[in-house]
């Protein structure tokens, strides 16, 4: 609810500044609606300084998982305590239910990689549900890139090494069994498919997932604020349930960030998997 | 004209600064980068091989406990093994030793009814020879004595004409050879 309360204030103060700013195309009372540009953050310490909130985030969230894993490790015991369980749950649900289910029992090696890309995205999105920091920092597009560029290094890297590079472009674009003319479509769209729109996916389905639901969320906030403060009339009424709405719609993308994690995590063992498979 | 011209280089020039959510920052790139291979750094190096260590600690603990019960569980089958085999054993070597025992008793018993037979028959034969010793005692002193007895009864009936000694034995003799005689065909 804080977080709520911080958004639309944050909000609110840029709707009250941005008419008498750049108030030349609306009305110096309209309604200004949130857009890419909050999503861009000055430096903290200096305007154009590279260390945004953003940054700040992820470099805030690395620590905080590091700390969560090293205070669950510390004194491990057969009989795990509580602290224990937590992170030895959370490591054995990607262990288990991602790592040895996608790969097989390869996966095993696979486990810190994978738990590391799920607490790491997972913490990262739910950046948006803090209060004072209250934006994935998933949805600056630098960081999915970087996760994404990984998964594909990883997954190119064990598919060549595995076969051999001559044949693991041969097996991924000439599967065996179908007629030769039909290779002359199917070779390109599968290099396409799996060298060139794997990586792009990745990136582009966590970025505007957190973006899109992000600036959802903005937007019933601020109109609601809107709503209740300049509107005037109705505005007293649906301006609260626009608020109302915001809580939902944040619950609902807590949900999301945990599921974009989740989705990303599995979708990188599900491309190493299919490069150490034997056959294509 | 002109100042539509100028509104559009504006709003062109305020759309360059627009953020673009498709345009990677370098510096966030970096930070990613460096931030999630110290995380990976960390997290392989210092904490999974513990929970995989303690996982494996689990599954040994269990596995374990069941073959320390199945070790027991084998045990135990081969302790009542050697106990049914050792009561087979002494079952039969009772059954030996008792048949033995019978053997033996029944070879006592035959070894002593002869002996006894014998010592019997022994003593049945002495027994018979003195018998007959003492009939053939009593049998000359019984001579003797009917000899003397009848002469003196004879003397007594006939008088001195049979005082000859001579002749008396004669008579004697001759008496006991009849009645002898007269036994012997009468037996």
């Amino acid at each position: 609810m804080s977080s709520l309360l911080a958004a639309a204030s944050r909000v609110g103060a840029h709707v009250a500044v941005v008419p008498s700013a750049a108030g030349d195309t609306t009305e110096k009372t309209g309604f200004k609606s949130p857009g890419p540009n909050d999503f861009d953050f000055p430096g903290l310490f200096s305007h154009d300084g590279w260390f945004t909130k953003p940054i700040l985030i992820v470099i805030l969230m690395t620590i905080v998982i590091a700390a969560f894993y090293l205070a669950t490790s510390r004194d491990v015991k057969i009989v795990p305590g509580k602290l224990q369980f937590a992170g030895e749950s959370l490591y054995g649900f990607i262990r288990n239910d991602v790592a040895l289910d996608a790969i097989g029992h390869e996966g095993l090696r696979f486990a810190p990689f994978l738990a590391t890309l799920f607490s790491f995205i997972a913490l990262n999105n739910l950046a948006g549900f803090v209060p004072v920091l209250q934006i994935p920092s998933t949805s600056h597009i630098g960081f999915p890139l970087v996760l994404a560029i990984i998964s594909w290094v990883v997954f190119l890297y064990l598919g060549i090494r595995k076969a051999g590079p001559v044949k693991y472009f041969k097996d991924m674009m000439f599967p065996p069994g179908i007629p030769w003319p039909v290779y002359i479509l199917l070779a390109p769209i599968e290099f396409f498919s799996t060298v060139i729109v794997r990586p792009i996916t990745l990136m582009l389905r966590l970025t505007f997932n957190m973006f899109a639901g992000h600036l959802v969320l903005l937007l019933f906030v601020s109109g609601g604020v809107y709503l209740v403060k300049d509107y005037g009339g109705i505005g007293y009424v649906v301006g609260p349930l626009s608020l109302v709405f915001g809580v939902v719609i944040s619950l609902f993308e807590g949900f999301i960030q945990l599921l974009q994690a989740y989705v990303f995590t599995l979708l990188t063992a599900l491309y190493i998997g299919g490069a150490l498979a034997d056959e294509h | 004209m002109a100042t539509s011209v100028l509104v559009a280089a504006t709003t062109l020039a305020v759309k360059e600064k627009d953020f673009n959510p498709l345009l990677p920052k370098v510096s966030e790139i970096i930070v990613g980068l460096v931030a999630f291979a110290l995380l990976y750094f960390i997290l392989s190096k210092a904490v999974f091989p513990k929970f995989e260590q303690a996982h494996q600690a689990r599954t040994d603990a269990i596995e374990g406990g069941i073959q320390r019960a199945e070790a027991a569980q084998a045990e135990a089958n081969a302790a009542l093994e050697q106990y049914k085999a050792q009561l087979a054993e002494a079952r039969a070597e009772a059954a030996r030793i008792r048949d033995e025992a019978r053997e033996q008793g029944k070879a006592i018993v035959d070894e002593l009814t002869a002996e006894a037979r014998e010592t019997a028959a022994r003593i049945s034969a002495r027994g018979e020879e003195q018998l007959a010793a003492e009939r053939q005692q009593v049998v000359t002193q019984l001579r003797s004595e009917i000899g003397r007895l009848a002469v003196e009864l004879a003397e007594r009936v006939v008088g001195e004409s049979l005082a000859d000694e001579e002749r008396q034995r004669r008579v004697v003799d001759r008496f006991l050879a009849d009645l002898e005689q007269s036994q012997g065909s009468a037996s």
